[in-house]
């Protein structure tokens, strides 16, 4: 029996000591007509060496692409250790620290990462973690709404990564909550400060900043938190935490900084794995975090006096608040935070910089290397940080299905989300890829587009 | 104590090997977009960090090496092959955005996985992009609202929780958009129903149930409280934070659930990781199939695909920015696929009969059981009110004192109906050997709050620190570290 140990003897002397003659015994308080043993679906049992082999098979059959998608999800390089320690059994095998004694481990490593978060963000507070990043900002959406009480309306730019947009939509759309969509500038890929300034109302709660956006463009920080801060509401910065080893943090953006920040940790250690576990994170001002979502550890002392780490502000959450408290999240991404803690120590300040540095200089090759090509350009005259947009002269299914055959993924078209970029293709090379996959890339572009 | 990340932090210290040789400009970017001073991240060597964190993992109690029976949380043995199956290049190394053609292995797994868990539910249809229990909750419940908003149904602005419920429930309830009201427990553990017939009404927009309880008992009156709430018009939703104990037993979409939600990290053994990442995924009965959210994964001619708001205009819509924890839904179904069709039985049928013995023995042993003349689902409380009242010894510190013992302690002060109860989950892949360590080490316990008092109540004594000041933690508020701050 696949991980139960019971011998047949075993099982005898434990039901003899319970005084039942056989196990369904126990099922005895269970409605007879509701006991259906019967699956049809299931199939039989595999041991370890069957389904070794069939994910081996599985895993390969999905081939290996050289990819040039970024669009919320990055390649980066993951230090081995990352994921020998992460997996270490005493990390993956526990629980939420609820005994803090015996969860020293977890806590401490928590709370470092939370120090990590607070010191890359330019916050003061960081919580333990969020699911990912765009229920994140869903999580802060709520939470910018509560700490502004009567005020119901967002500021959602268009450069925000439109699945971010849904999953907000999806999660505060119950709660009275309207979020307003703001244009970006054709020109720039930024928000249009001009249509932005006409949208503030008393009712707005919060302003969203992505920065770069999703277009990979550099946003104007500084002057969209002051405006924002000067009409009385919260900035939301949305960030890529790899970016903030050179980018300005958000703490230091305008005068007063952004107010919470959120964002998807996956660059930092965690693999792609088609889009998940990843972990979001959260970060905000000391004035705010008692409406903060998610758990939360806090460092005190022992009945020594020596120091220890404990989940704390649980008065916020669901366990002790049940109707009231600030979210339904019971949990954080305690396994990918390990994972991310690890990636933070072991790349350190300047290894983080250097990764964020080459993945960018590889995107302005790729980016040189292909606009080469006629009938390929770059869409938008803003800065971009390590993600472009560019417009490609050929139809954008044939020439997606036609690199795809090449063993390459061109980038992620912008035509489904967005009208106007219908020709228009987002295209990233992190710091893994070669100068021989970009000439690859360009080649192929290159036949496929002077063919169209 | 271990000395912080940061306390180890040396200055202008590069680990050379993560570091990438070249140097490489960023002239373009604008001076006043860019960082001034970098993050104070720790600047240690790769052994100094691999060494604290190998350090600070020892300070945990984890399934790996301790017996962790957490009432409600499933502390079931995780096998290893589900997490170097699941870190395969070809899985763990795939863009989320790259074409589905381009990932028809694993998407062929996650289907797979569908269809097991349609089985095992007795659902309609399954979709797999919550992220963790409580969002398939949220979920569930906004798949409820969404039903009755397309009937114009709007009346219908109530949730019925048990007051037995654990506290998500309510929490998501909210979330929605809902008022919550709570129904009374007998004192036998099954719901107070002449309550639940006086309170549903046109009100009520559906009940949220889990089976068995969080009083560890099996609610009996099911197929009654479904016909209740059906006549009312109101949808019923499953919490399948217990499924454990009736796996390959009882499906849930045959006690009359509309909606559920299963937790992998409990049932289909996915690692809890120190706190999640977990997997929430959702089943629905036939009328709320439009109404699941997207992507989802559907089988067209061979060929496995993502369906999106196109293709499911009625979808509650996208729950995270891609298509959900994929690598932990991996991971639970190597493990399904490893019970394979007897074995799904089998867990509960052993869940079962561990706790059963485990109760059964602790009453021989004089602990007082909350439901005694209930049997044992895959849990079961005792509480310690009378050695409370003899000895002023709590749960919380017989809790603490299980851990001097070598034992995670139970669940404790959950649920919140039962005074000085623990919730105790042995699940099946604990041995026989294991429990009666268990009960040995609670009647020990006993035995000390009598003799030597203040060595329970002052327990731990054998962890890295001794009882931590909560109080203070939550007063002098310090979650992020500076030097000579404490």
């Amino acid at each position: 029996m696949p991980f139960i140990p019971h011998t047949e003897e075993e099982t005898r002397k434990m039901l003899d000591a319970i005084g039942v003659s056989n196990i369904d015994e126990l099922f005895d308080e269970i409605p007879a007509d509701l006991i259906n043993e019967r699956l049809d679906y299931v199939p039989p049992a595999m041991d370890e060496a069957g389904i070794r082999r069939l994910c081996k098979n599985s895993a390969q059959s999905d081939g290996h692409y050289v990819n040039f998608i970024g669009a919320g999800a990055y390649e980066h390089h993951i230090p081995a250790a990352v994921w020998q320690v992460a997996t270490r059994g005493e990390f993956y095998s526990a629980y939420t620290p609820y005994q803090a004694e015996a969860s020293q481990g977890t806590l401490q490593l928590l709370y470092e990462y939370q120090t990590m978060m607070a010191s890359l963000t330019a916050m003061e507070v960081s919580n333990a973690s969020l699911y990912e990043g765009a229920s994140a900002l869903a999580e802060a959406v709520l939470m910018s709404v509560r700490a502004q009480r009567k005020k119901h309306r967002i500021l959602m730019p268009e450069t925000i990564n439109p699945a971010y947009r849904e999953t907000t939509e999806t999660i505060v759309k119950n709660q009275g909550i309207t979020i307003s969509n703001i244009d970006y500038s054709g020109d720039t890929g930024t928000i249009d400060l001009v249509q932005l300034n006409d949208q503030f109302t008393d009712d707005v709660a919060a302003l969203v900043i992505p920065q770069p956006n999703y277009f990979g463009a550099l946003e104007q920080v500084d002057e969209l938190v002051d405006l924002a801060h000067k009409q009385g509401c919260l900035v939301i910065a949305v960030v890529n935490p790899l970016s903030l080893a050179i980018l300005k943090a958000p703490g230091e953006w305008g005068e007063n900084g952004a107010d919470i920040v959120v964002g998807e940790g996956q660059p930092l250690g965690i693999p792609l794995s088609s889009g998940g576990p990843y972990f979001g994170f959260m970060c905000c001002t000391q004035k705010i975090v008692r409406q903060m979502p998610g758990r939360l550890i806090g460092r005190t002392l022992d009945a020594e006096g020596k120091q220890g780490f404990t989940l704390t502000l649980q008065a916020r959450e669901q366990h002790i608040r049940r109707s009231k408290a600030t979210s339904n999240i019971c949990t954080n991404q305690g396994l990918m935070v390990t994972a991310a803690t690890l990636y933070m120590s072991l790349m350190g300040p300047a290894g983080m910089a250097q990764a964020a540095k080459a993945s960018h200089a590889n995107t302005r090759l790729l980016v040189e290397k292909l606009t080469a090509i006629d009938g390929v350009e770059v869409v938008f005259n803003s800065p971009f940080f390590h993600e472009c947009v560019l417009r490609i002269d050929t139809p954008m299914d044939d020439l997606v299905r036609a690199i795809t055959a090449q063993g390459i993924i061109a980038g992620m078209p912008l035509g489904a989300d967005y009208e106007g970029l219908q020709d228009c293709l987002l295209v990233c090379a992190t710091e893994l890829r070669t100068e021989e996959e970009m000439n690859d890339f360009a080649l192929h572009l290159e036949r496929i587009v002077s063919k169209g | 104590m271990t000395e912080l990340i940061f306390e180890q932090s040396t200055a202008g210290r590069i680990n050379n090997a993560q570091y990438q040789s070249g140097t490489f400009s960023i002239d373009d970017l604008p001076q006043a977009l860019l960082r001034k001073t970098g993050p104070a991240l720790p600047e240690v060597s790769e052994m100094q960090a691999v060494r604290h964190y190998t350090r600070l993992s020892q300070l945990n109690f984890a399934i790996d090496t301790h017996f962790y029976p957490l009432g409600s949380c499933t502390m079931k043995h995780n096998p290893r092959i589900c997490n170097e199956a699941a870190m395969y290049d070809g899985f763990s190394g795939r863009h989320p955005l790259s074409p589905a053609s381009t990932g028809q292995g694993v998407l062929s797994c996650l289907y797979d996985l569908q269809e097991i868990l349609k089985d095992i539910s007795g659902m309609s249809e399954v979709s797999l992009a919550p992220m963790a229990g409580a969002q398939g909750e949220f979920t569930g419940i906004a798949m409820i609202r969404a039903y009755h908003e397309a009937r114009a149904d709007d009346a219908r602005q109530e949730i019925l929780v048990p007051d037995a419920a654990h506290g998500t429930n309510p929490a998501t309830a909210v979330m929605c958009g809902y008022t919550v009201k709570e129904i009374p427990t007998l004192d036998n553990g099954d719901v107070d129903i002449d309550a639940l017939r006086a309170a549903v009404g046109p009100q009520t927009a559906g009940l949220m149930l889990t089976n068995p309880s969080t009083l560890g008992v099996f609610e009996r009156q099911i197929t009654e409280i479904a016909a209740l709430v059906h006549e009312a018009g109101g949808l019923l939703y499953y919490d399948g934070a217990n499924m454990n104990a009736i796996l390959g037993k009882v499906k849930p979409g045959e006690m009359g659930f509309d909606v559920i939600h299963l937790n992998l990290h409990k049932t289909f053994s996915t690692p809890h990781g120190g706190g999640g990442p977990g997997a929430g995924p959702v089943g629905v009965s036939k009328r709320l199939v439009p109404f699941l959210p997207v992507p989802r994964i559907a089988e067209s001619s061979g060929e496995y695909v993502l369906l999106d708001k196109n293709d499911c205009p009625q979808s509650i819509g996208r729950l995270s920015c891609f298509m959900g924890n994929t690598g932990i839904l991996l991971r639970a179904w190597i493990y399904a696929r490893m019970l394979g069709r007897d074995g799904m039985k089998r867990v509960a049928d052993y869940a079962t009969l561990n706790a059963n013995y485990m109760k059964v023995k602790l009453e021989q042993g004089g602990f007082e059981m909350a439901y005694e003349s209930r049997r044992a689902t895959h849990e079961f409380i005792l509480t310690l009110k009378k050695e409370k009242a003899e000895t002023g010894v709590t749960a919380m510190d017989f809790a603490k004192r299980l851990l001097d013992k070598g034992y995670h302690a139970p669940t404790t002060y959950f649920p919140l109906l039962v005074p000085e109860c623990f919730l105790i989950e042995p699940t099946e892949s604990e041995s026989l050997e294991e429990l009666d360590g268990f009960i040995a080490a609670m009647e020990e316990i006993r035995r000390e709050s009598i003799e030597q008092t203040d060595l329970v109540k002052s327990a731990p004594h054998s962890l890295p620190v001794r009882r931590l000041d909560d109080v203070r933690a939550a007063r002098q508020l310090d979650v992020v570290w500076q030097e000579d701050a404490i």
